[in-house]
């Protein structure tokens, strides 16, 4: 059952995607994007990763999408035609997608138990993080305490881009208020 | 060999490469970034099914399950979600700059005005 689920919330990803590509209408392709992240949340939910589904819906769907129409609201919202032919991006869109597909030869098959990162440390975490942490939801568990110092280079990475975000744009308007 | 426990990571690779098209294709510098974008949560979809174990549940760690699906892929994603947010915010804000500059976000006017410099 869910993997038919899955199966058909892949065939609207897809879709999802070629709208994107074909439309040059800036306002409708962010509305793809974020119809696309809204389906890569229910994906996340097939996937039994609700955590990162609902991050995905607010995030992913919510602020990209705003960010993306306050940008097209400032720079316009229609694209021009492309003046060269599609035929050498297809070529090396092709042949990446290929190599790619190589590389999945021996990837461990889908839902197997033995794959090697169910293995490491993922036993230890389910099995130990209600003892040592104290809380049942095993992905807060890890992020907020076995891997707290990644949360912490995550919070330098978003301060980091802040600050740039204000460089880029706060700095100007005032030198313009100036003269 | 069971090449069928393999369609999941092909249909992401296919997903994949149509963000990477609209990438390299479009002209548009924010059309550019969707595809970026459209990359990146494919990507997040090709880690989560990683760590998903037949048969699992949700790890949220409760008496009568004795299966769950590994919640290190999940940690990953989340924190590659909120940095994506954080990445692309920093792209847009480029692009607003370079449109204020060049007087357009067309990726061949930019070129244009570059070489008659």
């Amino acid at each position: 059952m869910i993997e038919v689920v899955t199966v058909i919330l892949f065939g609207m990803l897809a879709v999802t995607a070629i709208a994107a590509i074909r439309l040059h209408d800036l306002f409708a392709v962010v509305m793809m994007f974020s119809i696309y992240s809204l389906l890569a949340a229910a994906v996340f939910v097939a996937m039994d990763a609700v955590d990162v589904a609902f991050t995905e819906a607010a995030v992913g769907v919510g602020i990209s999408t705003v960010l993306m129409l306050a940008t097209i609201g400032l720079v316009g919202r229609h694209e021009k035609r492309p003046a060269h032919r599609p035929g050498l991006p297809l070529a090396v869109v092709t042949l990446t997608g290929m190599v790619l597909v190589y590389g999945t030869l021996d990837m461990p098959r889908f839902g197997d138990p033995l794959a090697p990162i169910h293995q490491h440390v993922a036993p230890h975490y389910l099995q130990d993080s209600p003892v040592e942490i104290g809380i049942p939801n095993a992905v807060t568990g890890v992020l907020a305490s076995y891997r707290g110092y990644d949360t912490l280079g995550e919070l330098t990475v978003i301060f980091t881009a802040g600050i740039g975000v204000l460089a880029l744009l706060g700095i100007r308007r005032r030198k313009r208020g100036e003269s | 060999m069971d090449l069928l426990g393999l369609y999941n990571y092909w249909i992401v690779i296919l997903l994949m490469m149509m963000g990477f098209y609209v990438v390299i294709a479009s002209g548009h510098l924010v059309k550019k970034l969707i595809g970026l974008n459209l990359f990146q949560a494919s990507v997040f979809i090709l880690y989560i099914s990683m760590g998903t174990v037949e048969g699992g549940a949700a790890p949220i760690l409760r008496s009568g399950v004795g299966v769950f699906s590994n919640p290190l892929p999940h940690v990953l994603i989340l924190t590659a979600i909120v940095v994506g947010v954080a990445t692309t915010a920093l792209g847009l804000a480029l692009v607003v700059r370079i449109k204020e500059a060049y007087g357009s976000a067309e990726e061949e006017d930019i070129h244009r005005q570059d070489d008659s410099l």
